[in-house]
């Protein structure tokens, strides 16, 4: 026993000695959204059989883990590349120059649609953000008027507004620490929240209270956190008829035989809808890449060649065969140029 | 002289008045238990149901027969092929050259698009590596099996319906309507998945595979048990036969009771500190896997020694000692081998925990998509679990049944694990 252990002694120094001694990583290493996951697998994958290099590595930490790992600072053990659904916050780019990653090369690869969507069994409802506002969220205006919130009344759809059917508020979403939750409060809420002008002009004076009204969702049953995973609120839609799910447009565009998108202020959630931007509730998605990386981790920049190639987020490119929403031709064009210069300037980031 | 008698007659009455009670309550005991049995094993019954009804078919995959000709043009004329031509030929032509061939009078772009999407993206990687292999192929016309993508696969296996409308499924109407064709022709089939066996990861469901995550899920259980087990006996057997009883001793006790019981997010972010940030481990390593389950399973393995080394009785020790024998060689050579039965269990009970482990996993960054297989414990891995995980969280329909498939693979693993410590306790077990 005791030889055993000494043996497995000596085996951790050789284990530490070994490890310390790896300073260089001859696959890329990307990390963060669980969104933008399914697209950069694809393109890790097409590049690990199509050149010589490995397979590049993708973690799916969530954004904000994402950048937390990104901007602990340049060197093998750091992400050469984070996918973001959404673009980089000042305070994010503050924590990584911190660590000495001033530099960073900002690709937008295409956009995200988030359906609300309702199984094919029950009628398709067209909702305006306004509805999904008044339905959801925890306080709303006062319905007789004036400028003052009151707990959530309402309890079917009908009250929210007389042209929806007479069915009860169910709504299966994702939890708050979830970016498509994010989103769909960004983009749907908060678009149904502007159309009360009292609550748009708080946005310039209170700009605390304007996020708490709007970004606030109700807690009293009707919305259910139904976790982060789409594919069981698809499946739950399809027991429960009268209920709509909050889920992403590639999980709608894989079961439009179980479910169908609403539509949302007039437009329903299809890939053409999205692409021109038509439909309301879309997000970019991008990826921010270490430039002092690229000639230190071999690869990366023929990574991101393949990444911006036609073939890959083209309109009739794989990517979006995965339910990837391609930009524009002008904007693909904009960001392969990017690319090609290695240009680092951040257009997109906001706060 | 009656009084005795009647005072007898009186306990007897007595016990017989309680017997029906005490036979009932016994009954109904045991009924409860019973149905408590019934109700676990019911339970057990409609998740092995559910997930073997839903992951059977991920073992078969289908299959379109191709007539594939490598022609000599396509490689260039010289007799010699440079590696690197072949390596970057267009073997995805020569599939839609073979289709088109099937079928002649398909000539609108966007239904020979349509056409292509019946054969999966990997049947290109299968050819390369046919010709790679023997390049004597060239200019050769063979028949050859490709996978049908996941939508095809779907179909043929009944999980996407012909009755829902055409703008309801992921086939068109055409594409059926080929599929049948070919069919006909015997053309379609389903054969054993072996690529599910054989390949790691993939974001195509037809091509994805759990290798990766089982050769994963070896590695890392490998670090743990090389690590644990020696570590996890030491220590039973000094604090249990060597250690000195005082508040120390019992300080360290309660710690190890306590420890078995923090949540296993705790050690991922301790194994994030230490291994990785302090002693610049790399990312995503079983090695690093490995350390993080060895520090969880460690207090399990602990508990379950010491009271394996507690129930050796002690004229065992005794009597070793009587006879002239060190404390060492009466640990070791007496105490040691009738307790280790026990020791077993614990460790494999720890190991099967680290077994279904992901949450400590996602600190350390094993929660990721790897293709390349790990062949050592410095290499890029995820785990079974893990990869489970992945695939229940991916949109394609096919992945629904691999996901199913990958927890029998676990399953299985789990199975034989608990077989082997049963063998060794077996083998091990002495009477006394």
């Amino acid at each position: 026993m005791t030889r055993n252990i000494s043996i497995c002694a000596v085996m951790c120094f050789v284990f530490a000695a070994h490890a310390s001694a790896q300073t260089t990583r001859d696959f890329i290493s990307i990390v963060g959204s669980s969104t933008v996951y399914p697209f950069a697998t694809v393109v890790a994958e097409t590049f690990g059989k199509t050149t010589r290099f490995k397979t590049p590595k993708v973690e799916s930490t969530g954004t904000g883990g994402g950048f937390k790992l990104f901007c602990g600072g340049i060197g093998v053990k750091y992400p050469d590349i984070i996918d973001s659904s959404r673009a980089i916050k000042p305070s994010e780019i503050d924590a990584c120059a911190a660590n000495g990653v001033l530099e960073m090369i900002e690709v937008k690869i295409g956009y995200d649609g988030i359906a609300i969507g309702g199984s094919k069994k029950a009628p398709q409802l067209a909702l305006s953000r306004k509805d999904l506002f008044l339905a959801l969220a925890k306080h709303i205006p006062d319905p007789a008027g004036g400028a003052n919130l009151i707990a959530n009344p309402y309890r079917t759809w009908k009250a929210v507004n007389s042209d929806l059917p007479e069915v009860a508020i169910e709504v299966l979403g994702p939890p708050p620490t979830s970016g498509t939750r994010d989103a769909f409060v960004e983009l749907a809420m908060e678009g149904g929240c502007d159309q009360f002008d009292w609550i748009a002009a708080m946005k310039k004076t209170d700009e605390q209270r304007y996020k708490s009204v709007c970004h606030t969702i109700r807690e009293d049953g009707a919305y259910i956190e139904a976790g982060e995973n789409d594919n069981l609120i698809v499946q739950k839609l399809e027991t429960n008829p009268s209920a709509l799910g909050i889920f992403g447009f590639s999980f709608l565009d894989q079961n439009t035989d179980k479910v169908q998108g609403a539509a949302v202020d007039g437009v329903a959630p299809t890939f053409e809808t999205i692409a021109d931007g038509n439909y309301p509730i879309s997000r970019p998605l991008f990826l921010y890449v270490k430039k002092a990386h690229i000639g230190m981790i071999p690869g990366i920049a023929e990574f991101l060649n393949e990444f911006s190639s036609e073939k890959a987020w083209g309109e009739d490119g794989y990517l979006s065969d995965k339910g990837l929403i391609p930009m524009p031709e002008e904007e693909r064009i904009y960001f392969a140029e990017n690319i090609r210069q290695l240009r680092t300037n951040l257009l997109s980031s906001k706060d | 002289m009656n009084k005795p008698s009647g005072g007898k007659r009186v306990t007897a009455d007595r016990v017989n008045a309680g017997l029906a009670r005490r036979r009932a309550a016994e009954k109904r005991f045991r009924s409860v238990g019973l149905l408590s049995l019934l109700v676990g094993l019911a339970f057990l019954c409609i998740l092995f149901f559910s997930i073997v009804s839903k992951g059977y078919t991920a073992f078969q995959q289908t299959f379109i027969q191709l007539d594939i000709h490598f022609d000599e043009q396509f490689f260039g004329t010289e007799t010699e092929h440079a590696l690197e031509a072949l390596l970057s030929a267009d073997y995805g032509g020569l599939i839609r050259k073979s289709l088109r061939a099937q079928f002649p009078d398909i000539s609108n772009r966007q239904q020979l698009r349509q056409l292509y999407d019946l054969v999966s993206s990997g049947a290109v990687y299968q050819l390369r590596d046919r010709i790679l292999a023997d390049p004597g192929l060239a200019n050769q016309r063979l028949k050859i099996w490709v996978p049908a993508s996941d939508d095809a696969d779907m179909l043929i296996k009944g999980h996407i319906k012909r009755e829902v409308p055409e703008t309801a499924r992921r086939l068109s109407d055409a594409q059926i309507a080929w599929l049948d064709a070919l069919e006909a022709e015997g053309r379609v089939s389903l054969k054993f998945n072996t690529a599910f066996f054989t390949n790691g990861d993939s974001r195509e469901p037809e091509l994805a595979g759990i290798r990766g995550a089982l050769m994963g899920s070896i590695l890392t259980l490998s670090v743990t048990l090389v690590l644990s087990f020696p570590i996890g006996v030491a220590t039973a057997v000094y604090l249990e036969e060597f250690a000195v009883k005082n508040k120390w001793s019992d300080l360290i006790e309660v710690n190890i009771n306590n420890l078995a019981a923090v949540p296993s997010i705790v050690f991922g972010l301790l194994g994030l500190a230490v291994f990785i940030n302090i002693m610049n481990f790399p990312r995503s390593v079983p090695l690093v896997g490995g350390l993080v389950l060895t520090l969880m399973t460690l207090p399990t393995i602990i508990i379950a020694s010491r009271a394996a080394l507690r129930s050796v009785p002690p004229s065992i020790r005794e009597a070793a000692l009587g006879v002239g024998a060190s404390k060492m060689q009466t640990v070791f050579f007496h105490v040691l081998p009738l307790a280790l039965p026990g020791m077993l269990t614990g460790t494999i009970i720890g190991m099967a925990q680290a077994l279904g482990e992901t949450a400590p996993l996602l600190m350390i960054g094993m929660v990721a998509f790897i293709v390349d297989i790990p062949t050592g414990i410095f290499e890029p891995a995820t785990v079974l679990p893990v990869q489970i995980f992945l695939w229940a969280d991916s949109p394609e329909r096919a992945f629904i049944e691999r996901t199913s498939a990958a927890i029998m693979v676990l399953l299985g693993f789990l199975i034989a694990m608990n077989a082997l410590a049963v063998m060794l306790r077996k083998k091990l077990e002495r009477r006394w």
